[in-house]
This record gives C-alpha cells, sequence and structure tokens, in this order.
C-alpha cells in the first residue's frame, strides 16, 4: 500500500473549503515522504468539481458517480471502499466534519484500516505515520500511531492546515461506484432561524458567556454589561440549548462565525473545537475563566483567571 | 423491542494536574469521573420513547471497570430496569473501535432493535464509537441527530441531522439503527429521589468479553490505534492580568478603550 487517497467534501453543490485543507496535509506528508496524492470526488457529477481540487501536489483527480446528490452513509462508505481496493492508499485523509463522522469510522472498521479522528498535526517518524490529536476538553494531547496497519484513516480538523491556492496539473481517471442500495433518505433541509433579533456574523464587538454563567437569571446581568461596554451578547453551545438566549446567539460550528469580531470577551467558556471553531479567528480574545488550564487561554490573547461574575461587576464601573 | 444505549463514564482533569510517569495518561490522582452529557440526552431519548410506547425496554450498558457502575445506577435513576456492564483488566485503555466490537455483541446478545449512542465522549472526544457500532453490526447509523420520530417496530425512522452553521438536514433511516444522539434533542430529566433508592436494587449483569465470545485476539486486533504518548500542549501567549478583581476589571477596560480607540 502506497499513496495518499483524499476524499473531497461537498454539499449543494459547493466544494467544502476544508477539502483544500486536507490536500494541503497530502501535500505536506509528500514533501518528506515522496508518494502520489489522489483526490476522489464522490458525486452525482463528478465533473463540477475537478477543476477545484486540481490543486499544485495532486496527482491524480478520480472521478466516482454516485447516483445522489446528497450524502448517504451506506453509499459514501462502499464507495471510498471501492476506491481504496483500486488504488490501494497507505492514508485516506477525510475533513473531521458532521459528514465524516457520519462514516468516516465505518469506513476503517470493515476495511480492517487504522484510524484517527480529529487529527490536527501529521508526520512521519521513520516510516510510521504519527498522528496528533486532543483529549480531556484539549488540555492534553495524543501522539498516535497505527502499527500493523496497511492503511489509515485519518479525519483532519479543520482550520489548521492551510489551504492550497496554486492550481496543479493532475492526470484525471475515473473509478465505478459499486452498486449500494442507500438505507437513509433525504428528505430535505432545514434552514437555520434568521429571525433572531441581531445578526452576530456582523458584530464587531461581541461578549460571549457559556456555562459558567449558571443559570438563566443570571444572563440578565451579562446584557446589561455588554449593553453598557457596546457589546453584542452572544453564548456558547448549552446556554442557547437550555433556552437562556436565542439560538441566533450562539458561537461555533453549529451556531455561528463571528467573520467582523474585532474583540471577543469569553466568560466561563471552556473553549471547545466546536466553539472556537466559531471565533478563533478573532484577532483580539480575552479570556475569563476560573480554571487556568482552561483550553481557550491557549488561543486568548488576554487572560484573566477568575470569577467572571465578580470581573463583571467591576467592569460595570468602567462604562 | 429493546433500545440498548451505550453510556460512557468520562474522565475531567483536575485544575491543576499532572501526567502519569509513563506519560500515557493522566495521573489518576488528578482525574474525577462523571457521565458523558451526551449520554444524558440519548437517554432521555429512549425513555421518552419507552413511556410513550407499551411493550418498550431501555438497556443502558457500559463498557468500564467497577466505578463505572456509577453512570448505570444513574440512568437507572431515570428509568429502565436493569444494566449490563463489560469489564475485563485487559480493555483498560480500549479505544473507540474495541469498545464499539463489545457494545455490537452486546447489541446481538440482548435482541436489541436500535442502539442510541452519543455523539461525542467529553473526554477523548473520537466522535467514532457509535459509527463503530453500526459498522460492527451492519446497520444503518446516522450521526448528530437533534430531533427523532420513530414507532417502535416501524421499517423506518425519521430523523434531523444536524450540519455545520445551523443547517438541518431531514432524513429517513431504515430500522434497525444506530443513532448518535446530540444535546439539544431533548431536555434531559432529574432522577428523583425516590427513583436514586430504587436504582440501588436494579440487576447490573456483569459480563467480559469472553462471555460475549470476543477473544483477547479480536480484541487486540481492533484497536484502530496505538497511543504513544500524551503531552501538555504548549501554551498560547495569553498575557495573563493580575491584580484584584477591580485591577483585573480596570486594566481589561482600558485594553478594551485602547483598542477600539485604535481600530
Ligand atoms: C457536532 C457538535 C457541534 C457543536 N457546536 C457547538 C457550537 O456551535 N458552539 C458551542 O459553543 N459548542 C458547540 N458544541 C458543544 C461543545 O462540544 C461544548 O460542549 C460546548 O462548547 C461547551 O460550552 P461551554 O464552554 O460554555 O461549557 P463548559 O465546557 O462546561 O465550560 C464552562 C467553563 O466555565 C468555567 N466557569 C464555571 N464557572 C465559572 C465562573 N464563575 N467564572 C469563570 N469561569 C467559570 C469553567 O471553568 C469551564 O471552563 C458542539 C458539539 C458537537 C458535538
Ligand atoms: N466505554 C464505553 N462504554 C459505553 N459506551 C461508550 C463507551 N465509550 C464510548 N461510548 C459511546 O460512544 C459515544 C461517543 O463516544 P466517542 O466515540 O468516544 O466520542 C458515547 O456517548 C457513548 O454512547
Amino acid at each position: 500500500m502506497s499513496g495518499i487517497l483524499v476524499i473531497a467534501e461537498h454539499r449543494r453543490g459547493v466544494l467544502n473549503p476544508a477539502t483544500l485543507e486536507t490536500i494541503a496535509a497530502a501535500a505536506a506528508l509528500k514533501q518528506v515522504k515522496p508518494q502520489p496524492v489522489a483526490v476522489a470526488i464522490i458525486a452525482r457529477n463528478p465533473d463540477e468539481f475537478v477543476g477545484q481540487v486540481n490543486a499544485a501536489g495532486v496527482d491524480e483527480i478520480i472521478k466516482v458517480a454516485v447516483p445522489t446528490d446528497t450524502f448517504q452513509s451506506d453509499v459514501y462508505e462502499a464507495t471510498v471502499a471501492a476506491v481504496v481496493a483500486a488504488r490501494g492508499p497507505a492514508v485516506v485523509l477525510f475533513a473531521h466534519t458532521v459528514d465524516t463522522w457520519g462514516y468516516a469510522a465505518a469506513v476503517a472498521v470493515r476495511g480492517g484500516f487504522g484510524c484517527a479522528t480529529d487529527v490536527f498535526a501529521v508526520r512521519y517518524e521513520g516510516d510510521a505515520l504519527v498522528a496528533t490529536r486532543a483529549g480531556y476538553k484539549e488540555k492534553l494531547h495524543m501522539d498516535l500511531d497505527f502499527p500493523g496497519r496497511q492503511t489509515v484513516v485519518l479525519t483532519l480538523r479543520g482550520n489548521v492546515f492551510k489551504p492550497i491556492e496554486e492550481p496543479g496539473s493532475a492526470a484525471v481517471s475515473a473509478v465505478d461506484a459499486p452498486a449500494v442500495a442507500a438505507r437513509t433518505a433525504h428528505l430535505g433541509y432545514i434552514e437555520p432561524d434568521q429571525t433572531g433579533d441581531v445578526d452576530i456574523a456582523q458584530a464587531e464587538y461581541m461578549l460571549s458567556v457559556g456555562r459558567g454563567v449558571g443559570e438563566e437569571d443570571n444572563i440578565e446581568q451579562f446584557k446589561e454589561l455588554a449593553d453598557a461596554l457596546g457589546f453584542t451578547l452572544g453564548c456558547s453551545r448549552p446556554v442557547a440549548d437550555n433556552g437562556w438566549l436565542p439560538k441566533s446567539r450562539q458561537v461555533g460550528q453549529s451556531g455561528k462565525t463571528v467573520v467582523s469580531c474585532k474583540i471577543y470577551v469569553a466568560m466561563g467558556i471552556s473553549g471547545s473545537v466546536q466553539h472556537m471553531a466559531g471565533m478563533k479567528h478573532v484577532p483580539t480574545i480575552i479570556a475569563i475563566n476560573k480554571d487556568a488550564e482552561a483550553s481557550i487561554f491557549s488561543i486568548a490573547r488576554y487572560g484573566v483567571v477568575g470569577d467572571m461574575f465578580e470581573i463583571a461587576k467591576e467592569l460595570r464601573n468602567h462604562c | 423491542m429493546k433500545i440498548l444505549v451505550p453510556v460512557k463514564q468520562v474522565a475531567v482533569l483536575d485544575e491543576d494536574f499532572e501526567l502519569r510517569d509513563d506519560g500515557l495518561d493522566a495521573d489518576p490522582d488528578f482525574i474525577d469521573h462523571e457521565s458523558n452529557e451526551w449520554d444524558d440526552y440519548s437517554y432521555e431519548a429512549a425513555l421518552q420513547i419507552m413511556e410513550a410506547h407499551g411493550g418498550v425496554e431501555v438497556v443502558p450498558m457500559t463498557v468500564g471497570p467497577e466505578d463505572a457502575e456509577e453512570s448505570l445506577r444513574r440512568c437507572l435513576a431515570k428509568g429502565g430496569e436493569r444494566a449490563i456492564r463489560v469489564w475485563d483488566d485487559a480493555l483498560t485503555g480500549a479505544g473507540p473501535a474495541t469498545v464499539a466490537k463489545l457494545i455490537a455483541a452486546v447489541a446481538r446478545r440482548e435482541g436489541a432493535d436500535m442502539v442510541f449512542a452519543g455523539t461525542l465522549s467529553a473526554d477523548h472526544s473520537y466522535a467514532m464509537t457509535g459509527i463503530c457500532v453500526a459498522a460492527e453490526l451492519g446497520w444503518p447509523h446516522v450521526a448528530v441527530v437533534t430531533a427523532l420520530e420513530y414507532q417502535p417496530g416501524a421499517a423506518t425512522a425519521t430523523v434531523h441531522r444536524e450540519l455545520e452553521a445551523g443547517l438541518v438536514e431531514k432524513m429517513t433511516v431504515e430500522c434497525p439503527a444506530v443513532l448518535t444522539i446530540q444535546l439539544g434533542i431533548n431536555q434531559p430529566r432529574y432522577a428523583s429521589l425516590r427513583g436514586v433508592k430504587q436504582a440501588k436494587e436494579k440487576p447490573v449483569d456483569e459480563l467480559s468479553p469472553a462471555d460475549l465470545g470476543v477473544s483477547g485476539e479480536e480484541l487486540a486486533a481492533s484497536a484502530s490505534f496505538r497511543l504513544r504518548r500524551m503531552f501538555k500542549p504548549a501554551r498560547g501567549q495569553a498575557e495573563l492580568i493580575e491584580g484584584t478583581a477591580a485591577e483585573q476589571a480596570a486594566r481589561l477596560a482600558s485594553i478594551i478603550k485602547e483598542l477600539r480607540g485604535a481600530a
């Protein structure tokens, strides 16, 4: 087994830009250990995406035409297995997304492959492939290897590997999709609720509260503080799931990305990967958390280890 | 009709923690345990189906040492009549694919009709186990489920799958199926004091991998990775603001003011 196979991801006719990050990770591995890089496009009409994945470093683009526009785990599982059987790669790379949460591990179990998820660094130590991921709410990192595995499946964390912009000159080929009856069926998409009072994606200054706020009755004082500072109030998921603030205020992977934000104050938020996905790009992050080891401090520019209620109370004297 | 709900007792690190001498995990002196948050939601989803229909049995199970029984009792305090705990010391440090092999073996032995796993575990966050169980069983599966309509015995269930950025997909899945249940699908109940008391009397079957017909070789072969080491990540550049709360707040206020002035 040799070579790297990247599985492209798309939804509703749009290539997931994380695919180009995944290609970048493959290209970096190829630099240290020369080997072919192939990108498989599994789609009803793979031609749509060929130009977009033809990035520098890609040797082959494999089109696999499947009879579905939407992600169906049975179809994708069998198709990736068929492409792996056809090309025999040593490494299969996916973006770590909701779609791949739904099937990458199954591909590995069925094929007898090694597997690691949410990987943010990958390298060779001698001949061994070593993947790094985090545990314990990002407080510890772990290095994993895959002894005895001919093929290893990795899903890669987003916004870590810098996407390749430079166009490439890959050969284009095709593999036949296996015939599979999907046991899931798409009924439709439900668009995010846009009826919120503010669009946090537009906010320049944000103050977000997390589970540390404790209970619904405590929200009001942070709303007042945010107003007094001229900041927009946001939140982490548990606050929205509990109905303490509307879902439209939720920052993160399944909420919103605060695209325009310049200063983000995170109070009582631990800094899960899913929360950080929506705000880690903000130039000035100020974290207030009573746990000095909370991972939010790893991306903050300023940190206060302390009680969010006390700090909030004192801050009111300054606005 | 039976719903199997695999639940995990997760490890939580103390605010100050150290690594074990072998560098393969945190020192157990600095670890507390609690039930995995996601499993509160999957168990609630199963209980709601049980309560809405006759003839539904909900069985919580875990792969874990003796103290993991606490998570099972916590479930039983909310409902359900019995639980299953699978363990053997050889399983210490077992990864998600190995755990999934055992969950699948229990599903077969129990003749489960549905498996509701959590989407993610709060400690190791693999987001793999439920999908590996489905692969072992050859069942259809959906990950990150935020709504569920299921009539016991029906050929399909209708689910919402939560995608990125608030988008949701509505879909059907053939049953039996494995679903991984996401936060917010319901409002998990609290156990009553009476429930907690009653749970103490409910049986927890203890099974070894061998009881489930899974050999040591099969377990070893199922590991999807080997852990080389754990380490504390290099910290970011956060400038820590010291002092009393008043001093800290004053400093924050001036930082904010300055940055906004510049912006
Ligand atoms: C598919 C998927 C998508 C997700 N999408 C999102 C998303 O879009 N957004 C999101 O936020 N999460 C999302 N999550 C959930 C995510 O995994 C975490 O569960 C969540 O971000 C945790 O929120 P938190 O930091 O507020 O809570 P916790 O992790 O519980 O952290 C609370 C923090 O508050 C601190 N604290 C407590 N009391 C105080 C006090 N008095 N003063 C100061 N600090 C205090 C604690 O030290 C702790 O660090 C998603 C999960 C999945 C699986
Ligand atoms: N040791 C275990 N025993 C029972 N269920 C588990 C165990 N580990 C993981 N799970 C299940 O798998 C889900 C996701 O775990 P993970 O794949 O680690 O993110 C959990 O919510 C549980 O439903």
